[in-house]
């Protein structure tokens, strides 16, 4: 297990301050943060090439914060690959095994099976010079995983790529994990955290601000900073009022929203989902406590089906299929109705 | 389409011709000036031949010999943030600035019998004043700036992230110097070394204060040239230019294919 202890290190212009958490063995860890939040010096401090201030890093219980970057038995994969440029393949693979007590033979096999298993055998006599990025990744995890590290850190690995490699690269990243192979993984994209993770932290300013498994994190995000990293878009300040254990949340500008919580009144957010708004051309009755009318301000296409921004005082917005569009024909400027159930109206206190 | 000049351009034009026609008007006129026959029979005299061999592997030996310290601490200046090194960067670029007379002058109090490095020398029988050891000492004094300053911007042009990576797939801090920054830096390097040598082949005035004897060519030259005149100067002067231009020709050639094959 690798953790991670009250990392702290101060630059001029930043620091990452007090970062705890642990990557259980196995575990496909990511971490999730905006570009400048600190994700790539904190991989840097695990695999020895920052040295912290103050905290420990600790590999199955051994504290290897003095230990040497080559001793650690990390391996790290840059986000810019940072393959050799004077080296063939086979000889960037080769690279990781020097000083191993194997013989040529016995380390060219290892590079051919490393090579098979990432689909880069017959690249092996090419120069970098001459390889796309989706096959520069491949080389530069190849060669880290030659070494049979411990834990696989990997550096933004699909962020230079189009969406077709990211695709293959990552179900070749899922195939490693399958493996057992531990793997701490940073990104700004929380679409690759979801589909690759098993565990979640989310840092921010160089702190850990909120960590998971992956449900615990998107569907509970901790903090407005959270949420709308994760891309939840109704997340508003609120302050929360019950009156005969009924209670409400008010917007800043009065907008009210019913909502089913145990919390004491006071100052917060709301967050409501798009996926938990349903839309109607007609008021209808539901169970929904929440029925909203509104004027339709923009229609986004996405990943997941279509984003819908209706102004019902508050800009809010509705997640529906495709199909839920052109059944009820909406269009910009056009009058609708929004529902939502008050248990799907989630308040964070301040 | 015609490519029109701009009068701009036709006065660099002008004012470049100028600058070429100063450079190659001498040696035009001196190689015009000294018949194939006086090469060759300043050839055959040993003199004249052990002098050129004396001021190649002097230099040779000096390039190679400074290099060992001078490629490290050109990484230093390239990759680490220390205390005065600004000042450090001038001290080196120091050889080319002040004569190299004076150069020489301080040389020799440097490697004099009476001095720390000259009692050491003594002590193994070696005297570095009048000795080639002394003379591949005044080269590269003076041309080791040439070597420190391409070798120092080579290894600023290596990218940091691939030394980290080597350092993370295993390679001790050596092992990243040797088969990483080194070869990267290359070109620069080759080139530094080339430069130096060549600066240190062409070194006089440094020299001359700390060995006169034995003769490098350029020493020969002077001498003649005082002893004799100008006539007799000529034919030395044209054979040494000769062979340094066929020695930097094959040089950089080899360094071409060198580096052309490590990029393949």
């Amino acid at each position: 297990m690798l953790e991670l202890i009250n990392i702290t290190k101060r630059f001029a212009d930043f620091c990452l301050e007090e970062v705890t958490f642990s990557v259980g063995e196995g575990d496909y860890f990511i971490l999730l943060g905006e570009s400048g939040a600190g994700k790539s010096m904190v991989l840097e401090t695990i695999a020895g090439l920052i040295t912290p201030d103050s905290g420990t890093v600790s590999l199955d219980g051994q504290d290897i914060t003095p230990f040497k970057i080559q001793h650690r038995k990390i391996g790290l994969v840059f986000q810019d690959h940072a393959v050799f440029p004077h080296l063939t393949v086979a000889e960037n693979i080769v690279y990781s095994l020097h000083g191993n007590a194997l013989t040529k033979d016995e380390k060219q096999e290892k590079v051919i099976s490393i090579a098979n298993e990432l689909g880069i055998k017959e690249l092996l006599n090419r120069k970098p010079g001459t390889l796309s990025g989706g096959e520069l990744q491949r080389v530069a995890l190849g060669r880290t995983l030659v070494q049979q590290p411990t834990v696989l850190l990997l550096d933004e690995p699909l962020s230079s790529l189009d969406t077709r490699l990211k695709g293959d690269l990552r179900r070749l990243l899922r195939a490693i994990h399958r493996k057992g192979q531990t793997i701490l993984h940073v990104t700004h994209d929380y679409e690759e955290a979801l589909s690759l993770a098993t565990k979640i932290a989310v840092i921010h300013q160089g702190r850990i601000i909120q960590s998971g498994t992956p449900a615990e994190v998107f569907l509970h995000p901790k903090s407005e900073f959270v949420a709308h990293f994760i891309g939840v878009k109704n997340f508003f300040e609120a302050k929360l009022l019950t009156t005969n254990q009924v209670s409400y949340a008010f917007t800043h500008n009065n907008f009210q929203v019913r909502i089913v919580t145990d919390i004491p009144d006071g100052d917060g957010f709301i967050l409501i989902r798009g996926e938990d708004i349903f839309l109607s051309n007609q008021p209808v009755e539901t169970s929904a406590a929440n029925t909203f009318k509104g004027i339709v301000i923009e229609i986004v296409p996405n990943k997941t089906g279509v984003d819908v921004a209706i102004d019902a005082g508050i800009e809010l917005h509705a997640l529906i299929t495709r199909e839920s569009l052109e059944k009820l024909d909406l269009v910009a400027g056009k009058t609708c109705w929004m529902h939502c159930k008050a248990t799907a109206v989630r308040f964070i206190s301040k | 389409m015609k490519n029109r000049i701009s009068s701009i351009q036709l006065v660099f034009v002008m004012l470049g011709s100028l600058v070429l026609l100063f450079i190659l008007a001498p040696l035009t006129g001196m190689f015009l000036n000294t018949t194939p026959g006086q090469v060759f029979e300043t050839a055959r005299e040993s003199e004249v031949r052990n002098s050129i061999w004396l001021t190649i592997y002097t230099s040779f030996a000096g390039t190679l010999i400074f290099s060992l310290a001078a490629i490290p601490l050109a990484y230093l200046l390239a990759r680490k943030k220390f205390p005065m090194k600004k000042l450090v960067t001038g001290i080196i670029d120091l050889p080319v600035v002040i004569p190299h007379s004076a150069a020489g002058i301080a040389l020799l109090g440097f490697v004099s019998r009476e001095s720390a490095l000259g009692k050491i020398g003594s002590a193994v029988g070696l005297n570095f004043v009048g000795h080639p050891a002394g003379i591949a000492i005044a080269m590269a004094f003076v041309s080791i700036p040439y070597l420190i300053n391409a070798s120092r911007d080579g290894f600023a042009g290596v990218p940091v992230r691939l030394e980290k990576a080597a350092l993370t797939l295993g390679a001790s801090p050596y092992r990243v110097f040797f088969t990483v920054s080194m070869p990267l830096a290359w070109r620069n390097i080759l080139s530094g070394l080339i430069l130096m040598f060549a600066r240190g082949m062409s070194e006089f005035g440094a020299v001359i204060v700390v060995a006169y004897h034995p003769m490098i060519t350029p020493v020969l030259i002077y001498e003649r040239f005082g002893a004799f005149g100008l006539k007799y100067a000529r034919p030395v002067s044209v054979l040494f230019i000769l062979i340094s231009l066929a020695l930097f020709i094959v040089l950089r050639w080899l360094a071409k294919e060198k580096t052309s094959e490590m990029a393949k």
